[in-house]
């Protein structure tokens, strides 16, 4: 007789959602057989490397190629006049501009791509660079994104000339890339004008950098008698990759097969497609061998997609008792030399009006201007899910900007303007429909967690002694999953994802995803998904993404979109399996399918004990006894199309210390509860959040590629650029509470860049709050030694009596 | 990331390694190379010749000798550390060793590289200079012993001339009651300092009979404070006087400006390190 | 300048190969003699993906030249598991989920091994300062310090 013991046991035997099981793809990596880019070797391989400017912006005047070619060992040396036959010396950007993919008569940002070098090993390929000898003639450089719409202005975009319709909007400076709006402009401006209490606060989003540990690379193979293309890439977009490459190439996307290996971190910054991929797919079609090209550090942090350099200016109406009546945010975006920012395509500024927030706001107005610069193109990676971390970031701080000139308290302030969990599903004033949320809750566990008033006791306890201590607090709402086709697509292509399972006769099963995991731990999750519903082990079942050949259309990942919008897929295919599944095993059982109940890994007869037929059974049976006019085997294909993007929220606590005669702050504690709806793998979970807590950190506390006045970056070596180490990274305490998505299978909603997302403005909120009783509304990131000592000094708060 | 090519000879003595250096133009005396390497890699350095000296055990070992400690050129920094003699007789030392770089770097990185590279971002030239330590340097005219005191002319520009090596430094041991603390300031684990200071005194009674200052990184090379130890030598050092002392360290800095920060910043930052090790001198003498 | 023929153990199998003196030890032990779980993070020596054990002290094979390595014992990650299964050190790491994307792990591995026999019982700060050459993006460090100790408490045990 099955006993709850038994089903308990037979849940534990799947290891499906809900368990903390160990990683399936963790016994290679500890032996050191992950497949990465730069491991992959083939025969008659050969190395490619890139000649690049040293100036931020210069008339190419001559390149002279002679000595290099001469250097045995060298194959080629390819230029934009090499590329120009091709139509290959530019290419679109995922924005709806054109990059150089290498530098037609000018060069627009240091570092930028001149020139390509192809040789037998890449010692050669590093010597022959030096041997590429070009001539520049310098040209004014434009740094400032403030000063770019200038009459005055240097020309950058010569190839935009005269062009002023832009891809979002009509450009009114050669150097204005967009304009973009949501929300409500007139209802929003006369709130503002009539309001009881205004706040306003200009604050700078600085320029950084993802930073995986893993460089950009590719391996591009083109095998000149099939005509076949294969290139192994550090993509976290394959099949986009394959389309573009196509599209590029004239290729048909069947002779094309991209396949994303193990990635060494993602984090936004491989999804665009870089100049050096191109030159090395146009090398290996040129030259018929495999071309690898990988990245040093130096050229990584130079020159792929940065993240940020928002200039913003959010304001806020309320009345005195700090209720929120409009919000209106202002924003400069500095995008660099090309606008190669990886948005889904209607949207210049992404994800950008969530900025609302957790909040109940009445009327609001964004509007968002993008320039052009003398500097590396890009602007959305890092973990940001398409613009969030700036959003997040500009609603958190303005609002403690307001709770500060009331004298509200800064949990207070957000409790009177938490959307109630009544009023879920929430239509926000600047379009979005938060899918479910329970504010108070999750602000409330982590309040009594840290003792919060006691927190606030011992403050001013060591405000009264001349110390610096700061809380910051941050409740943020995060957007992910995109996301809907009807207004998310890259290039065209809407942003469903894809799952295609297959289950063997022995019972094992087989399934591949549009996604494609960067450390992430699909190869689990996946599969503990794929467990619960169809009741396999799921050590039993083997996840496979990555390789176009094979893996359904998808999207790919970023975004956090993976769960949300594959997940979904792989729950949706699942349960089309499970479907057919209940009718083979109606007809094994004969009963009809309505007689059927589904329990954990089985089908059995209500109300009839014993009679039953696992899910095992039923794939054997699936093969050789199906029912009348079904079609044998046991698999199933689902693309998904969400809809609706998916809202994690949650709440950060962030205790520091600060040093006031170094400006040193020292992380006493951060207190992170998240809720990502229905959790997958706990244990994974808790991965993510230390690892975007830690990148958080990183970014507030030191990360930066600031740019001297001419143009040269600055800080683009792990001498400079800030990776904490074990010694720096604070302890991080995690926590959570679960509301479900109403509208997702599975009601999770992904996670994994909400703590970088969330941490970033809890830690300035922190760093500013150690200074609030001083009058300081804001501090600019990043708050290293230097920069929190300078406003130390200028409060004479160092001074020794 | 690759270096350009190069010349290499793996050197059988210390006199062969002089040979080597007088024999090739463009020489470089290959150490811990985690000072050179990084440099050849990012083409920055680009001689034509390496001599590796990894191979010369004459050049390891630490001894002591009477009250002179004795350390081999190519003594790592993590050798340092390890040392029962260091621990004992210069503990100074060892806390400075382990202010250094990160646990893989410690193996390779030895203290006669630190020295004399004239890296005014390197720990151990203050250290030498507030020691009073002397190296001992071999070249094709034989051995000459010189002090700390006037080896450092500017930044990577000692005394050390074409064709000669340093194979030994030689440290005063400790006498009982020396007070001593050396304190940095970084950005992470790992970088230069962004002002650094190392302190060592003695007492008589409450009174300081000898003071030595060093500062690292807060001019074109490492320098003693020389006008804050004579304020303090021969006083009772009260907060008060360490506070006057800050002013003098901080007339005497000229720090280059880089991400780190300002010359205003750094200038603070050698002072309060000064203040920290001087305070942290004082508890250990006292104790 | 011409090659040079560098013999050594790398994970106690004699290896010979002929290198240019430039060439970095770990591009000889990824490139020619194909182990490739070593890996390369930066150019100036600081990320330490490339931490391998050369004659019992973890160095950086990016800042090594390979003839350094001559007739020296040479252990990367790929030497850590024997014909027993995986090393204590390489099955804590998976239990704790001291790991996500893989890259920095080899490093980290090598490294873990080698301090735990110079401190076979460190403190959480200790585990800190004594992994500070290994940098990781994923994990936030927490899990891995989590996996040396279990790894540090097992091997006392053992």
């Amino acid at each position: 007789m099955a006993t709850p013991a038994d089903e308990m046991n037979r849940q534990d035997a799947l290891e499906g959602v809900g368990c903390s099981r160990k990683r399936k793809e963790d016994p290679r990596f500890v032996q050191g057989k992950g497949n990465y880019v730069d491991d992959i070797k083939m025969s008659g391989m050969l190395f490619a490397d890139m000649v690049r400017s040293p100036f931020a912006h210069a008339r190419i005047k001559s390149i002279n190629k002679e000595k290099a070619l001469a250097l045995p060992g060298v194959h080629a040396v390819l230029t934009a006049d090499d590329l120009k036959p091709l139509n290959l010396h530019w290419m679109p950007t995922l924005a709806g501009d054109v990059q150089a993919v290498l530098a037609d008569e000018k060069v627009h940002f240091q570092y930028q791509e001149v020139a390509v070098v192809i040789a037998d090993d890449r010692y050669i390929a590093a010597d022959a660079i030096d041997l590429v000898e070009v001539e520049y003639e310098p040209l004014p450089v434009l740094v400032d994104a403030h000063k770019a719409m200038d009459p005055d202005a240097p020309i950058l975009r010569e190839d935009l000339v005269g062009k002023m319709d832009g891809k979002h909007s009509k450009r009114v400076h050669n150097n204005h890339i967009f304009h973009w709006e949501a929300g409500d402009k007139d209802p929003t401006d006369r709130v503002f004008d009539e309001a009881e209490v205004t706040v306003e606060q200009q604050m700078y989003y600085h320029r950084v950098h993802p930073s995986p540990l893993e460089t950009c690379g590719c391996v591009a193979s083109f095998d000149k008698v099939n005509g076949h293309l294969t290139v192994y890439i550090t993509s976290q977009a394959p099949h986009v990759v394959r389309t573009v490459v196509s599209l590029l190439s004239g290729i048909p996307e069947s002779k094309i097969r991209i396949v994303s290996p193990d990635i060494g971190g993602g984090f936004g910054n491989k999804v665009g497609i870089y100049p050096g991929y191109v030159n090395a797919i146009v090398a290996s079609i040129v030259l018929g061998r495999p071309v690898k090209w990988v990245e040093d550090r130096m050229e990584h942090l130079s020159t792929t997609a940065f993240a940020r350099d928002y200039h913003m200016t959010g304001e806020l109406a309320a009345d005195k008792d700090g209720r929120i009546k409009a919000l209106r945010v202002k924003v400069l975006a500095d995008h660099g030399a090309f606008d190669a920012c990886a948005d889904p395509s209607k949207f210049p500024a992404g994800l950008f009006h969530i900025c609302t927030g957790s909040y109940d706001v009445p009327v609001a107005h964004v509007q968002v201007d993008g320039v052009y610069t003398n500097k590396a193109p890009g602007g959305v990676a890092y973990r940001c899910s398409f613009r969030v971390t700036e959003a997040v970031y500009v609603i958190e701080r303005t609002l403690d900007v307001l709770a500060q000139k009331l004298g509200i308290d800064k949990a207070e302030i957000r409790r009177r303007n938490f959307v109630k969990p009544e009023q879920f599903p929430y239509d926000t004033a600047l379009g979005w429909q938060l899918d479910s949320g329970d504010y108070h809750t999750a602000l409330d566990k982590v309040l009594k967690a840290v003792d919060y008033d006691g927190l606030r006791k011992e403050q001013a306890e060591k405000r009264a002694q001349g110390e610096l201590m700061g809380i910051g607090l941050v409740t943020f709402t995060e957007i992910v999953g995109a996301g809907p086709s009807r207004t998310c697509d890259i290039l065209g292509i809407g942003m469903f994802d894809s799952a295609e399972i297959r289950v063997h006769p022995t019972g094992s099963v087989m399934a591949r995803m549009g996604t494609i995991t960067q450390g992430q731990g699909h190869q689990t999750t996946y599969a503990q998904i794929i467990a619960t519903e169809l009741g396999i082990p799921s050590e039993q079942i083997q996840i496979e993404e990555g390789d176009t050949d094979t893996a359904p259309y998808g999207l790919g990942t970023y975004g956090s979109r993976s769960t949300p919008v594959g997940g979904a897929a792989t729950a949706v295919a699942a349960r089309k399996i499970r479907a057919k599944a209940q009718k083979i095993a109606a007809h094994l059982l004969e009963v009809s399918e309505d007689d059927l109940e589904w329990d954990v890994d089985r089908f059995k007869v209500k109300g009839v004990p014993g009679q039953e037929k696992t899910m095992k059974e039923v794939a054997w049976a699936a093969y050789n006894n199906v029912p009348e006019g079904m079609e044998p085997g046991l698999e199933a294909v689902d693309y998904y199309d969400p809809p609706n993007f998916t809202y994690p929220f949650g709440t950060y606590l962030c205790v520091v210390d600060i040093d006031k005669y170094t400006g040193q702050t020292h992380v006493r504690r951060f207190y992170a509860l998240d809720d990502c709806g229905t959790r997958i793998n706990p244990m994974i979970i808790d991965g993510q959040i230390h690892g975007g807590l830690n990148e958080g950190y990183a970014v507030a506390m030191g990360q930066e590629l600031p740019y001297d006045e001419e143009g040269n970056a600055l800080g683009n070596t792990f001498m400079d650029y800030f990776i904490p180490t074990f010694v720096e990274t604070p302890k991080w305490e995690t926590d959570y509470t679960v509301t479900p998505s109403p509208h997702h299978p599975l009601g999770a909603k992904g996670v994994a860049e909400s703590p970088h997302v969330g941490s970033i403005p809890c830690f300035t909120a922190a760093v500013v709050d150690a200074f609030s009783h001083l009058g300081i509304t804001h501090m600019d990131m990043p708050h290293n030694a230097y920069r929190v000592w300078k406003q130390i000094h200028q409060l004479g708060l160092d001074k020794r009596g | 990331m690759i270096p350009g090519e190069f010349e290499y000879h793996a050197a059988s003595s210390v006199d062969d390694a002089i040979k080597l250096l007088s024999e090739h133009e463009d020489a470089k005396i290959l150490a811990g190379g985690h000072s050179l390497l990084p440099m050849m890699k990012l083409r920055f350095a680009e001689p034509a010749h390496l001599i590796d000296i990894n191979g010369l055990s004459e050049l390891k070992g630490i001894e002591l000798d009477g009250d002179t400690i004795r350390i081999g050129a190519m003594t790592t920094e993590n050798e340092l550390i390890a040392s029962d003699i260091l621990q004992q007789h210069c503990p100074l030392i060892v806390d400075v060793a382990k202010l250094i770089a990160d646990p893989q770097v410690r193996n390779k990185g030895t203290i006669g590289g630190d020295v004399a590279h004239g890296d005014p971002g390197n720990d151990h030239p203050a250290l030498m200079l507030v020691l009073d330590a002397q190296f001992v340097i071999k070249g094709p005219d034989g051995e000459r012993v010189q002090e700390a005191n006037g080896f450092f002319l500017g930044t990577y520009w000692t005394t050390l001339e074409e064709g000669e090596l340093m194979t030994e430094i030689r440290l005063p041991a400790f006498k009982a009651g020396t007070g001593y603390g050396y304190n940095k300031l970084k950005r992470k684990t790992g970088d230069f300092a962004t002002a650094a200071s190392p302190v060592v005194l003695t007492l008589d009674g409450d009174t300081c009979s000898d003071i030595r200052i060093g500062l690292t990184n807060a001019g074109p090379m490492a320098f003693r404070a020389e006008a804050a130890e004579d304020l303090l030598r021969g006083q009772v050092i009260t907060e008060a006087l360490i506070e006057q002392a800050a002013e003098q360290v901080m007339a005497a800095c000229e720090p280059a400006e880089d991400l780190r920060g300002d010359a205003e910043y750094k200038t603070h930052m050698a002072a309060e390190m000064v203040r920290r090790s001087i305070r942290d001198a004082l508890a250990r003498a006292r104790s | 300048m011409a090659k040079q023929h560098i013999s050594f153990k790398l994970n106690g199998q004699q290896v010979d190969v002929l290198a240019e003196p430039r060439e970095l030890l770990v591009h000889t032990i990824r490139e020619q003699l194909g182990q490739t779980g070593t890996h390369i993070g930066c150019d100036t020596s600081h990320c330490g993906v490339c931490t391998v054990d050369l004659n019992g002290d973890s160095v950086k094979a990016c800042t090594i030249l390979a003839v350094q390595a001559n007739g020296g014992d040479v252990l990367t990650v790929e030497g850590m598991a024997d014909a027993a299964g995986l090393h204590v050190i390489q099955q804590a790491f998976i239990d704790e989920h001291g790991l996500q994307c893989g890259f920095c792990t080899p490093g980290m591995l090598i490294r873990a091994y080698r301090f735990l026999q110079e401190n076979p019982d460190p403190t959480d700060d200790e585990i800190r300062a004594g992994m500070s050459g290994n940098l990781c993006r994923c994990t936030g460090y927490q899990n891995i310090i989590k996996a040396v100790k279990s790894a540090a408490q097992k091997l006392q045990q053992a």
